[in-house]
């Protein structure tokens, strides 16, 4: 059994049904590529699987146990953390604040007391060191850049330790050299444990990271396997160059 | 900075409890009174609406249950005038907290405008029932409370000045204490992006509602304190329009979201306001007057007075420090919605 098994999930908005009989299997300990062409449903699978889109049928198993139809708090308190394709960080809270955000405490106790706390502050330094933004850690985060935000992003769902960690368009927007700095973060994460799934449309990048890619076209799976197999598979080129 | 923290609410505190002394004529003491009233209300409603960025603007409906209750409890209980009533305010707000359970939980259901408009509509039901239920409330003709006698003139005022600053005093220390929790971090997270928030496991539904009825409790006590001040409730005052638009705006003032933003407001607000509708008379102008200095200060400090100091402040040391070193970043620690980041030099990045 995988960590993350997705199976025939189907949604519908209105007339228009964006995913239709998707099936999606993630290894525990890999890094998995979900790659497809524009409004293929990728983010949209994403969204069913954390709890943000109720999906209409079928069914999502995360170790075993079914997350199907949960709230996205409930997912994330499993271990499923994810970042989003348009950065979705807190604006008016200063790097460090939202660093913390993320840190679960249980308990009305444990709410109730300094969000600063020396353990959680610790770890906080340690991600910010680990995404070269501790400089910045006082600093409102709307003042960051692009791609410092995707950075803060990405670190911020790190401090709740998940066990697999979705990532959408994560090298979307920024430069080459972050780009090759992200893609050894996530190869330093995976050997510590942290399963990834990444959605991505840089196929340099994708297929440099990835051990095992699902293609995703109009709402389903059309294929999948290793980044050769996928490469020279007829469906998927057909999807991206075809039509 | 950090002993500045500590002592600055001390000092104010001592300031706060000098002035009655200091200031002995029982005109200046009224206006001091409404002004704690309005800055402890101030206060308690942005515990919810400050933090979490939903802006209620029907808060008059638990400064209202706050009044009836006080009322009603004193006149069911037979309590005598004196000090006596002030021992029921914690029941009082209690007893509003647990309306707002009730209010809040519809309310919350929805987001930004249509939550401004279901909290707007509570607060016409309420009154609309005040008026109403006459078995209750006596309709119109209001209820009468315990009336001190004993208390002279010149000391009228004492009593009720300490207490109101007693319940401020209380929600500062709820404010502050909040403001530092794991809880108000997710309350602060939810006005930033709520799906977000949600999405890193904050439970955003409870905190809401949690700090929904915090809020309703500091004001449910205010109500019943200004219904004993007053010695009579009825339906519009009890349950005043003006009263739900005028704590917003003082928060707006000072500073939406900050520990002292809701009480300079109200130092500034309600000390105008008395004086306007003493020059003014009954005639009304006094709420034009009060209107137009409010759009001013709108038009001039969109963020509220303490965020604009704060920003100038953070902006002037900031380019002090640079003409002494070029740091690698300069930015404005602690301003909220800065604009402007000026990078000198080279960023994080490579």
């Amino acid at each position: 059994m995988s960590l993350l098994e997705v199976q025939n999930v189907s949604k519908a908005f209105g007339g228009i049904q964006a995913l239709t009989t998707c099936s999606l299997s993630v290894e525990e300990g890999s890094i998995t590529g979900l790659i497809g062409p524009n409004g293929s449903g990728k983010t949209t699978l994403f969204n069913g699987i954390t709890g943000y889109e109720k999906i209409d049928t079928g069914t999502i198993q995360f170790s075993s146990q079914s997350i199907t139809n949960i709230r996205p708090d409930q997912v994330f308190r499993l271990g499923i953390g994810r970042t989003f394709q348009l950065t979705r960080i807190f604006p008016r809270l200063t790097v460090m604040e939202n660093m913390h955000v993320a840190a679960q405490r249980e308990g009305m106790k444990e709410l109730l007391s300094r969000w600063s706390s020396t353990h959680e502050q610790k770890r906080a330094l340690e991600l910010l060191d680990f995404v070269g933004l501790t400089k910045l850690k006082d600093t409102p985060a709307a003042n960051l850049s692009y791609g410092q935000k995707k950075l803060l992003e990405f670190a911020f769902v790190l401090i709740a330790e998940p066990k697999v960690i979705l990532l959408d368009e994560p090298a979307g927007g920024i430069n080459p050299t972050l780009i090759n700095q992200l893609a050894e973060q996530i190869r330093t994460l995976n050997k510590q444990g942290v399963t990834f799934l990444v959605v991505e449309h840089n196929m340099e990048f994708v297929m440099g990271l990835c051990e095992k890619i699902t293609v995703m076209h109009r709402g389903s799976n059309i294929a999948e396997g290793t980044p050769q197999e996928v490469r020279s598979n007829p469906a998927v080129l057909e999807a991206y160059l075809g039509d | 900075m950090k002993v500045f923290r500590i002592v600055f609410p001390l000092v104010l505190l001592a300031a706060f409890i000098a002035f009655p002394f200091v200031f002995t004529d029982p005109a200046t003491t009224t206006v001091a009174v409404f002004t704690l009233f309005f800055a402890a209300a101030g206060v308690g409603w942005n515990i919810f609406s400050g933090y979490t960025g939903y802006i209620a603007l029907g808060h008059a409906v638990y400064f209202g249950i706050g009044a009836y209750a006080m009322a009603l409890l004193c006149q069911d209980w037979n309590i005598q005038p004196g000090y006596a009533p002030f021992f029921l305010l914690p029941l009082v707000g209690l007893i509003a907290a647990a309306f707002s359970v009730f209010f809040g939980w519809i309310a919350l259901r929805t987001r930004r405008h249509t939550f401004v408009v279901i909290t707007i509509a509570t607060f016409f039901i309420m009154q609309l029932m005040a008026y109403n239920l006459r078995a209750i409330t006596n309709g119109s003709a209001g209820i009468s409370l315990p009336i001190p006698f004993d208390w002279t003139a010149d000391f009228f005022n004492i009593p009720f000045y300490f207490v109101a600053l007693a319940i401020l005093v209380l929600a500062f220390i709820a404010s502050w204490w909040i403001h530092n929790s794991k809880y108000g971090l997710g309350l602060l997270a939810i006005r930033d992006d709520e799906d977000r928030a949600l999405g890193l496991g904050v439970n955003t539904g409870p905190f809401k509602l949690i700090a929904f009825v915090i809020s309703a409790f500091f004001v449910g006590m205010v109500g019943g304190l200004h219904a004993y001040f007053n010695s009579s409730i009825f339906p519009p005052f009890a349950f005043d329009a003006l009263f739900d638009v005028a704590i917003a705006l003082m928060a707006f003032l000072g500073g939406l979201g900050t520990l002292y933003g809701p009480i300079l407001g109200a130092l500034i607000l309600v000390p105008a306001q008395q004086y306007l509708t003493v020059q003014a008379g009954s005639s009304g102008y006094n709420l034009i007057m009060y209107g137009v200095i409010f759009l001013v200060i709108i038009l001039l400090l969109p963020e509220g007075i303490l965020p604009t100091i704060s920003k100038r402040w953070n902006r002037w040391r900031a380019s002090r420090n640079r003409a002494e070193a070029t740091p690698d970043i300069v930015t404005s620690p602690g301003a909220e919605n800065s604009v402007a980041v000026e990078s000198s030099g080279k960023g994080v990045e490579q």
